[in-house]
């Protein structure tokens, strides 16, 4: 393989020669390969989970320029796992909070700031200043899409995923090596996959799996090594195993084949099927709802109204509003728990699967179940707030 | 004779919470049959309604994708591993 970044006009001060001395004297990296992480240019998409100890890592190690790029405000379910960000920053941009302590760590890396989502639109643009790509991001619209502006600008993308306990590796869009769409052609349909934001993740999960994004980004710098291009580690954190198996590149990869269809930037939305939040609010709009002030004002007056909560036992665990609970997953198996005569509120955490439930109930012939609007967080915000949130 | 099929975390839900599952079968084809077979919940996670696998869940043989294999029709040895591998974006 060619060498990606050419070191040879970067120059160290003393300073930072006496910063990265254990880098200097291991065979390895040395002064040459000092000089290429400073001339080197890595793109962090996602300041979160995975690109917390990555870009941590990476400036640490004193890679030139690191490019971030967030569009996110800190919260407080971020601290259990996004270590770049602290509890006194929460509502603040997460690319400032990153800034502030990567330029603490190293005064000596130059950030660029796109404070930006990153779409069709912007990617090739922002990529073009860049060597290589790291995709710490979280969804499939902006996972394809990253891998199509690598594969369209040649860039490396160094690649980790993760979920509950479990992440994949990789490094796709090499000249010689595979792809994101050689390993998964099709994006899952929308909610067949969960999300950690529905699914949970071990907060250490992302450490793992960051530190290996930042390793495989350093031994692309250095050429060092043998680099994750054509193989996918699997990490089962519970188990505590490492599982590698092959990628191949796909001959008839639309993007990265022979004879590519994908030669420009699609949208990535569509592909991935998402009616995005607007049209995913349009087809709750059939299903009815009722809002926490109204549901509180009529269990008071006594009214005969059954909850319904359909979260799962360890979310019920956390927080609940006494109701009786029948898993979503469970609900065609349970059904006969219910009375179809009774009026029945559905709730879950914030109100889609509540969605599902209520329209299953109805076209089941329950017709006076009702959605309870944003779900229990909504509740807590705005009927009893001594109750926690998750 | 009896394989080895690993099931990935997001599918453990629908296979009784296990993570590896015994099943019985001479080709990759016969074990996830016999898999779905076992437990029904897991069809509609790997199989489109036209029988065809979801192009979102790769399965291995060992360290092998079955697309580079004989697909399907790939024979199983008794010491061999299948491992199903679902694309998962998580990240933040």
């Amino acid at each position: 393989m060619a060498e990606l970044i050419d070191g040879s006009k970067a120059t160290l001060s003393n300073e930072e020669i006496l910063r990265y001395s254990r880098h200097l004297i291991m065979p390895e990296v040395n002064l040459e390969g000092q000089k290429k992480l400073k001339a080197a240019r890595v793109l962090c998409v996602g300041t979160g989970g995975l690109g917390s100890p990555l870009a941590l890592y990476l400036a640490a190690a004193g890679v030139g320029t690191l490019g971030l790029v967030d569009f996110d405000v800190v919260d407080y379910t971020n601290l259990q796992r996004q270590v770049l960000h602290y509890t006194s920053d929460v509502g603040r941009l997460k690319i400032d909070s990153a800034i502030d302590k990567l330029t603490a760590i190293n005064p000596f890396v130059e950030i660029k700031r796109f404070d930006t989502y990153l779409s069709s639109q912007n990617a090739l643009e922002i990529f073009s200043g860049f060597d290589i790509i790291a995709d710490g991001t979280d969804n499939f619209a902006t996972r394809y899409l990253v891998n199509d502006a690598c594969v369209l600008s040649s860039k490396p993308n160094v690649y980790a995923s993760i979920f509950r306990f479990e992440g994949q590796a990789s490094i796709f869009a090499t000249e010689a090596g595979p792809c994101y769409r050689c390993l998964y052609p099709d994006p899952p349909p929308p909610g067949l996959v969960p999300s950690c934001a529905e699914g949970g993740v071990l907060g250490v999960l992302p450490g793992l799996l960051g530190v290996i994004q930042a390793t495989e980004v350093i031994k692309l710098i250095l050429g060092a090594g043998e680099p994750l291009i054509g193989r996918l580690v699997l990490v089962d954190a519970l188990a505590m195993r490492f599982r590698e198996l092959r990628v191949r590149k796909n001959p008839e990869c639309p993007v990265c084949g022979t004879n590519p269809t994908v030669k420009e930037l699609i949208d990535y939305n569509q592909f991935c099927g998402i009616r995005g939040e607007e049209s995913e609010a349009a087809s709750n709009a059939k299903i009815p709802e009722i809002q926490p002030e109204e549901l509180k004002r009529r269990l008071d007056a006594r009214e005969d109204i059954f909850v319904l909560d359909v979260r799962e036992p360890h979310e019920y665990q956390i927080v609940n509003i006494k109701g009786h609970l029948i898993p979503l997953g469970d609900l065609p198996t349970r059904i006969h728990e219910l009375d179809s005569s009774r009026e029945i509120v559905v709730h879950c955490k914030s109100g889609m699967r509540s969605a599902k439930a209520v329209d299953f109930l109805r076209k089941s012939g329950f017709k006076r179940a009702t959605n309870l609007t944003g779900g229990i967080l909504a509740w807590v915000d705005r009927i009893d707030k001594t109750l926690p949130k998750y | 004779m009896s394989i080895k099929v690993l099931i990935p975390t997001p599918l453990r839900p629908y296979a009784g919470k296990q993570s590896v599952i015994e099943v019985n079968a001479q080709t990759v084809g016969e074990a996830l049959s016999g898999l779905v077979t076992k437990h029904p919940d897991l069809r509609k996670h790997l199989f489109a309604e036209d029988g065809k696998l979801r192009s979102f869940v790769n399965v291995y043989l060992n360290d092998e994708d079955i697309r580079y294999l004989s697909k399907d029709s790939t024979p199983v040895k008794e010491t061999d591993t299948i491992t199903i591998v679902p694309s998962v974006a998580g990240g933040r």
